[in-house]
């Protein structure tokens, strides 16, 4: 990007860090405001769910020889849209429909990839390579984030409203059905963003961790928000720093540093308002 | 009754449902006029809350025909004229949102749902706040509040969009006689000061009975529409529990009530 290296200071005095921490930044903001919809939805784990879909797309796009992150998305999308009819239909009872999806993409994914003439893995994809990001890549997550981030703005009125109640959101004429196609959409589009960041094995963590950090001080939702992009961009900042300090897988450093981050909050937290924890357990067992 | 001077509200003409071949609804016939404060009563299994689903647009009725103010309920373009009370426990426990923002959410119907509020908007809020004395907790989590106070949340949200018709859906089950007479107050200043009919699909009715310008009898036939005055004069209290209501309606089906 133009002048890189910019002067920042140390960790980010390198053109690959500060490649590194704008994807990062672009990710941890972009993907805990969709997170917070997922997790008052008992979605958390869609993220999850969509990202072990997407490995097929990576496959498929090792073995065409075209970007992993295009292929990934289209596949990510078709397969959010399809698992959300289903919910939404009641076709899912119990996990099997999931487990199908899930556990086909991702075998799909390791057969396609493994049919591929060049010899790249799939480790960088399923557990993220961000300090090899290339000014390419950067300027795709940013376009991606961008647009979650945008989506969020424009739809979150409706989106708290199908979250209160699907029910009254129905009845009051707001498009129910819609909203949470776009919402699955979304999430499909936060794996893409975030495959090169976390991997897409660890970026349903992006999405919850910072939601469940957030939930623990914030009173209202706009607040739970706000404060969760932050948490995921401070978890972004630390891990980078971590990695780079200690040589460690950056992606996996960023989802340790989020989940340091929401235990340090559920202790402090109710020590600051003068009780015990109540609900800090259930945040992360709860929609699991 | 008071209605026919006025177009009804609400219509419902010769409505049947079945789930499979268990009827639940059998040429049900209701109208609410504006301004009317009614209750809809029955037990358990009687199809008040298949009816209701059909009155809200939920659900579509297999025979028969129903038209909130003028339309399909499905096809009713000015969703804010009707405001919708769900049963209570719908607040998910762990719900990061504000008293303010969950009655925000009701006004969107008039606001529109991806528009940002206007000043009208926030006035519209403060005032059903106010009309349920919560706006000194309008900053508080919800779900920190009482049963009686989430209840009288969910009554603001609804009054949000100012509407014609109210409809609650079991609203007074399970909160206590003090949050019962804060709710009948919020009900009865919707009715005076707003004029909006009132549709309360009730088990029990204690603290509204009083008040209430119709009773409409349901299990699966409409048993009873009238006054309430002329359903105590079947030897019926209106301060009847759930489990008196079906000896209850027994005896009014013997009777032969209409």
């Amino acid at each position: 990007m133009p002048g890189m290296p910019w002067p920042l200071p140390w960790p980010f005095d390198t053109t690959y860090m500060q490649l590194a921490l704008i994807a990062g930044l672009a990710v941890g903001a972009s993907a805990p405001l969709i997170g917070t919809f997922l997790v008052q939805k008992r979605l958390s784990l869609l993220g999850d769910g969509i990202g072990h879909v997407a490995v097929a797309g990576i496959g498929a796009g090792l073995l065409f020889g075209t970007s992993p992150t295009w292929t990934a998305l289209v596949v990510a999308v078709v397969a959010a849209l399809a698992l959300e009819w289903l919910r939404s239909h009641g076709r899912t009872s119990g996990d099997l429909a999931l487990a199908l999806f899930f556990y086909g993409g991702i075998a799909a994914g390791v057969v396609l990839a493994g049919r591929s003439a060049t010899n790249t893995n799939l480790q960088p994809y399923l557990f993220g390579s961000i300090l090899t990001v290339t000014e390419n890549d950067v300027y795709t997550v940013l376009a991606l984030g961008a647009l979650i981030i945008a989506a969020i703005a424009l739809t979150r009125r409706g989106l708290l409203a199908v979250v209160l109640d699907e029910e009254a959101a129905r009845v009051a004429g707001i498009p129910v059905g819609a909203l949470n196609a776009l919402l699955a959409a979304l999430t499909a589009v936060t794996v893409a963003a975030a495959m090169r960041v976390t991997g897409v094995l660890l970026v349903a963590a992006l999405m919850v961790l910072p939601v469940a950090t957030s939930r623990v001080v914030a009173r209202s939702f706009r607040t739970t928000t706000l404060g969760a992009g932050a948490v995921g961009m401070i978890a972004v900042v630390l891990g980078l720093a971590a990695a780079r300090q200690w040589a460690l897988a950056a992606g996996g450093a960023i989802v340790l540093v989020a989940v340091a981050l929401f235990a340090a909050a559920s202790i402090a937290a109710p020590l600051r308002r003068g009780r015990a924890p109540d609900d800090a357990g259930a945040l992360l067992s709860g929609p699991g | 009754m008071k209605t026919s001077v006025a177009d009804p509200l609400l219509t419902v003409q010769g409505v049947s449902f079945a789930f499979g071949a268990h009827r639940v609804l059998d040429d049900v016939a209701l109208e609410i006029g504006p301004g009317e404060f009614t209750a809809l009563v029955g037990p358990n299994g009687a199809g008040k809350s298949t009816l209701l689903r059909i009155v809200l647009g939920l659900l579509a009725p297999q025979a028969g025909r129903v038209e909130l103010f003028g339309a399909s309920p499905r096809h009713l373009d000015d969703r804010w004229r009707l405001g919708y009370v769900p049963q209570r426990p719908r607040l998910a426990p762990d719900l990061p949102a504000t008293v303010e923002e969950v009655v925000a959410a009701g006004r969107l119907a008039k606001q529109g749902w991806w528009r940002r509020a206007r000043p009208v908007d926030r006035d519209a809020v403060g005032h059903a706040l106010e009309s349920v004395a919560l706006e000194g907790l309008r900053k508080e989590r919800v779900v920190e509040l009482s049963g009686g106070q989430q209840q009288r949340v969910l009554i603001a949200k609804a009054l949000a969009t100012e509407p014609e018709l109210l409809i609650l859906d079991e609203p007074i089950a399970g909160i206590d006689a003090q949050a019962q007479r804060l709710f009948r107050d919020s009900l009865v200043h919707l009715l005076r000061e707003h004029g909006a009919a009132v549709l309360l699909v009730s088990h029990e009715l204690g603290a509204v009975a009083d008040d209430l310008d119709r009773v409409v009898v349901l299990r699966r036939r409409v048993l009873f529409d009238g006054k309430p005055g002329d359903l105590a004069a079947t030897g019926v209290s209106l301060g009847v529990h759930r489990d008196d209501l079906p000896a209850w309606l027994e005896e009014l089906s013997e009777n032969g009530g209409t």
